[in-house]
Protein backbone atom coordinates (compact mmCIF):
# COMPACT_ATOMS: atom_id res chain seq x y z
CA UNK A 1 0.00 0.00 0.00
CA UNK A 2 1.16 3.35 -0.81
CA UNK A 3 1.92 6.06 1.86
CA UNK A 4 -1.19 8.33 2.08
CA UNK A 5 -0.09 12.02 1.57
CA UNK A 6 -2.45 15.32 1.59
CA UNK A 7 -4.55 17.25 -0.56
CA UNK A 8 -1.85 19.75 -2.96
CA UNK A 9 -4.10 22.88 -3.13
CA UNK A 10 -3.43 26.56 -4.36
CA UNK A 11 -2.07 27.37 -0.97
CA UNK A 12 1.14 24.68 -2.17
CA UNK A 13 1.66 25.37 -5.32
CA UNK A 14 1.80 29.59 -4.93
CA UNK A 15 4.37 28.28 -1.28
CA UNK A 16 6.43 25.94 -3.79
CA UNK A 17 6.73 29.14 -6.39
CA UNK A 18 7.75 31.30 -3.10
CA UNK A 19 10.13 29.01 -2.13
CA UNK A 20 11.84 27.99 -5.54
CA UNK A 21 11.63 31.29 -7.21
CA UNK A 22 11.42 33.70 -4.49
CA UNK A 23 8.47 35.56 -5.77
CA UNK A 24 6.16 37.09 -2.98
CA UNK A 25 3.65 34.88 -1.51
CA UNK A 26 1.23 37.33 -3.12
CA UNK A 27 2.65 37.37 -6.83
CA UNK A 28 3.16 33.51 -5.99
CA UNK A 29 -0.79 32.81 -5.66
CA UNK A 30 -1.81 35.32 -8.34
CA UNK A 31 0.16 33.52 -10.78
CA UNK A 32 -1.47 30.47 -9.81
CA UNK A 33 -4.27 31.75 -10.30
CA UNK A 34 -3.20 33.79 -13.38
CA UNK A 35 -2.57 29.71 -14.60
CA UNK A 36 -5.89 28.50 -13.71
CA UNK A 37 -7.80 31.33 -14.96
CA UNK A 38 -6.23 31.25 -18.58
CA UNK A 39 -7.27 27.30 -18.64
CA UNK A 40 -10.54 27.98 -17.47
CA UNK A 41 -10.95 30.90 -20.21
CA UNK A 42 -9.84 28.88 -23.36
CA UNK A 43 -11.96 25.89 -21.93
CA UNK A 44 -14.72 28.09 -21.79
CA UNK A 45 -14.13 29.52 -25.18
CA UNK A 46 -14.45 25.90 -25.80
CA UNK A 47 -11.10 25.40 -26.70
CA UNK A 48 -9.26 21.98 -25.52
CA UNK A 49 -5.88 23.03 -23.72
CA UNK A 50 -3.24 20.83 -23.68
CA UNK A 51 0.27 20.63 -21.63
CA UNK A 52 3.20 18.91 -23.31
CA UNK A 53 4.57 16.27 -20.74
CA UNK A 54 1.29 17.22 -18.32
CA UNK A 55 -1.88 16.34 -20.52
CA UNK A 56 -4.76 17.49 -22.74
CA UNK A 57 -7.94 19.00 -21.11
CA UNK A 58 -10.45 18.09 -23.60
CA UNK A 59 -13.96 18.99 -24.62
CA UNK A 60 -16.79 16.61 -25.19
CA UNK A 61 -20.12 17.30 -26.23
CA UNK A 62 -22.61 14.73 -25.05
CA UNK A 63 -25.72 14.35 -27.06
CA UNK A 64 -29.71 14.42 -24.83
CA UNK A 65 -30.32 10.76 -23.33
CA UNK A 66 -32.80 9.55 -21.14
CA UNK A 67 -32.23 9.05 -17.55
CA UNK A 68 -33.68 7.99 -14.24
CA UNK A 69 -34.17 9.46 -11.15
CA UNK A 70 -32.91 6.62 -9.03
CA UNK A 71 -35.09 7.61 -5.88
CA UNK A 72 -38.17 7.21 -8.03
CA UNK A 73 -37.61 5.25 -10.66
CA UNK A 74 -39.37 8.16 -12.86
CA UNK A 75 -37.26 8.97 -16.79
CA UNK A 76 -35.95 12.24 -17.08
CA UNK A 77 -34.42 13.61 -20.78
CA UNK A 78 -30.56 14.47 -19.75
CA UNK A 79 -29.95 17.21 -21.72
CA UNK A 80 -27.02 17.94 -23.74
CA UNK A 81 -24.13 19.45 -22.30
CA UNK A 82 -20.72 19.80 -23.02
CA UNK A 83 -18.03 17.73 -20.56
CA UNK A 84 -14.18 18.18 -19.78
CA UNK A 85 -12.29 15.39 -19.55
CA UNK A 86 -8.95 15.00 -18.90
CA UNK A 87 -6.17 12.57 -20.70
CA UNK A 88 -2.77 12.20 -18.84
CA UNK A 89 0.42 12.01 -20.99
CA UNK A 90 2.05 9.11 -21.51
CA UNK A 91 5.40 10.39 -18.96
CA UNK A 92 2.06 11.02 -16.00
CA UNK A 93 0.83 8.28 -16.63
CA UNK A 94 4.34 6.55 -16.14
CA UNK A 95 5.48 8.06 -13.28
CA UNK A 96 1.92 7.17 -11.53
CA UNK A 97 1.79 3.80 -11.98
CA UNK A 98 5.29 3.41 -11.10
CA UNK A 99 4.49 5.78 -8.15
CA UNK B 1 -4.62 25.83 -26.07
CA UNK B 2 -1.16 24.75 -26.38
CA UNK B 3 1.85 25.26 -23.44
CA UNK B 4 3.60 27.74 -25.25
CA UNK B 5 0.11 29.94 -25.60
CA UNK B 6 -0.07 30.03 -22.03
CA UNK B 7 3.59 30.86 -21.28
CA UNK B 8 3.20 33.99 -24.04
CA UNK B 9 -0.48 34.87 -22.43
CA UNK B 10 0.81 34.62 -18.67
CA UNK B 11 3.90 36.55 -20.14
CA UNK B 12 1.82 39.21 -22.00
CA UNK B 13 -0.04 39.96 -18.32
CA UNK B 14 2.96 39.99 -16.49
CA UNK B 15 5.57 42.03 -17.87
CA UNK B 16 7.35 42.52 -14.15
CA UNK B 17 8.43 38.99 -14.80
CA UNK B 18 11.06 37.87 -17.18
CA UNK B 19 9.93 34.92 -20.02
CA UNK B 20 12.24 32.42 -18.15
CA UNK B 21 10.48 33.26 -14.80
CA UNK B 22 6.84 32.49 -16.24
CA UNK B 23 8.47 29.43 -18.07
CA UNK B 24 9.74 28.32 -14.76
CA UNK B 25 6.38 29.01 -12.60
CA UNK B 26 4.31 27.12 -15.05
CA UNK B 27 6.86 24.08 -14.64
CA UNK B 28 6.86 24.30 -10.92
CA UNK B 29 2.38 24.61 -11.15
CA UNK B 30 2.61 21.25 -13.40
CA UNK B 31 5.34 19.47 -11.75
CA UNK B 32 4.10 20.10 -8.34
CA UNK B 33 0.76 18.25 -9.32
CA UNK B 34 2.30 15.18 -11.24
CA UNK B 35 5.01 14.90 -8.33
CA UNK B 36 1.87 14.54 -5.35
CA UNK B 37 0.13 12.17 -7.63
CA UNK B 38 2.89 9.77 -8.45
CA UNK B 39 2.87 9.44 -4.61
CA UNK B 40 -0.73 8.49 -4.81
CA UNK B 41 -1.64 11.77 -3.42
CA UNK B 42 -4.50 14.28 -4.40
CA UNK B 43 -4.91 17.85 -5.84
CA UNK B 44 -7.96 19.70 -5.72
CA UNK B 45 -8.29 23.04 -7.28
CA UNK B 46 -11.47 24.52 -6.44
CA UNK B 47 -13.44 25.88 -9.28
CA UNK B 48 -11.01 23.96 -11.57
CA UNK B 49 -11.35 20.69 -10.96
CA UNK B 50 -9.54 17.92 -8.55
CA UNK B 51 -6.88 15.24 -9.71
CA UNK B 52 -6.54 11.90 -7.87
CA UNK B 53 -5.54 8.19 -8.58
CA UNK B 54 -7.28 5.10 -9.01
CA UNK B 55 -6.39 1.23 -8.77
CA UNK B 56 -7.20 -0.78 -11.66
CA UNK B 57 -6.86 -4.28 -10.61
CA UNK B 58 -4.77 -6.62 -13.28
CA UNK B 59 -6.47 -8.42 -15.77
CA UNK B 60 -6.39 -10.84 -19.08
CA UNK B 61 -5.90 -8.14 -21.82
CA UNK B 62 -5.75 -9.57 -25.74
CA UNK B 63 -3.32 -7.78 -28.38
CA UNK B 64 -5.61 -6.71 -30.84
CA UNK B 65 -3.63 -8.26 -33.35
CA UNK B 66 -2.89 -11.40 -32.93
CA UNK B 67 -5.42 -11.73 -30.48
CA UNK B 68 -3.05 -13.72 -28.07
CA UNK B 69 -3.82 -13.47 -24.38
CA UNK B 70 -1.62 -11.33 -22.28
CA UNK B 71 -1.56 -10.31 -18.41
CA UNK B 72 -2.08 -6.61 -17.90
CA UNK B 73 -0.32 -6.02 -14.37
CA UNK B 74 -2.76 -4.25 -11.72
CA UNK B 75 -1.85 -0.47 -11.79
CA UNK B 76 -2.57 2.85 -10.53
CA UNK B 77 -3.77 5.75 -13.08
CA UNK B 78 -4.86 9.55 -13.18
CA UNK B 79 -7.82 10.46 -12.61
CA UNK B 80 -9.33 14.24 -12.78
CA UNK B 81 -13.02 15.69 -12.03
CA UNK B 82 -13.69 18.98 -13.18
CA UNK B 83 -15.20 21.41 -10.33
CA UNK B 84 -18.82 22.64 -10.15
CA UNK B 85 -18.01 25.84 -11.62
CA UNK B 86 -15.84 24.66 -14.45
CA UNK B 87 -18.88 22.81 -15.23
CA UNK B 88 -21.11 25.05 -14.91
CA UNK B 89 -18.66 27.36 -17.53
CA UNK B 90 -18.48 25.12 -19.97
CA UNK B 91 -22.91 25.14 -20.44
CA UNK B 92 -23.57 28.57 -20.30
CA UNK B 93 -23.70 30.23 -23.78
Amino acid sequence: MMRSVGTLTRADLAETINRKMGLSRAESLDMVEAILGKMCDALADGENVKISGFGSFVLRDKKERVGRNPKTGVEVPITPRRVMTFRASQLLKERIANG
Amino acid sequence: MIRSELLNSLAQDNPDLRAEEVEQVVDIFFEEIAQRLSEGGRVELRGFGAFSTREREARKGRNPRTGETVDVPAKRVPYFKPGKDMRRRLNDD
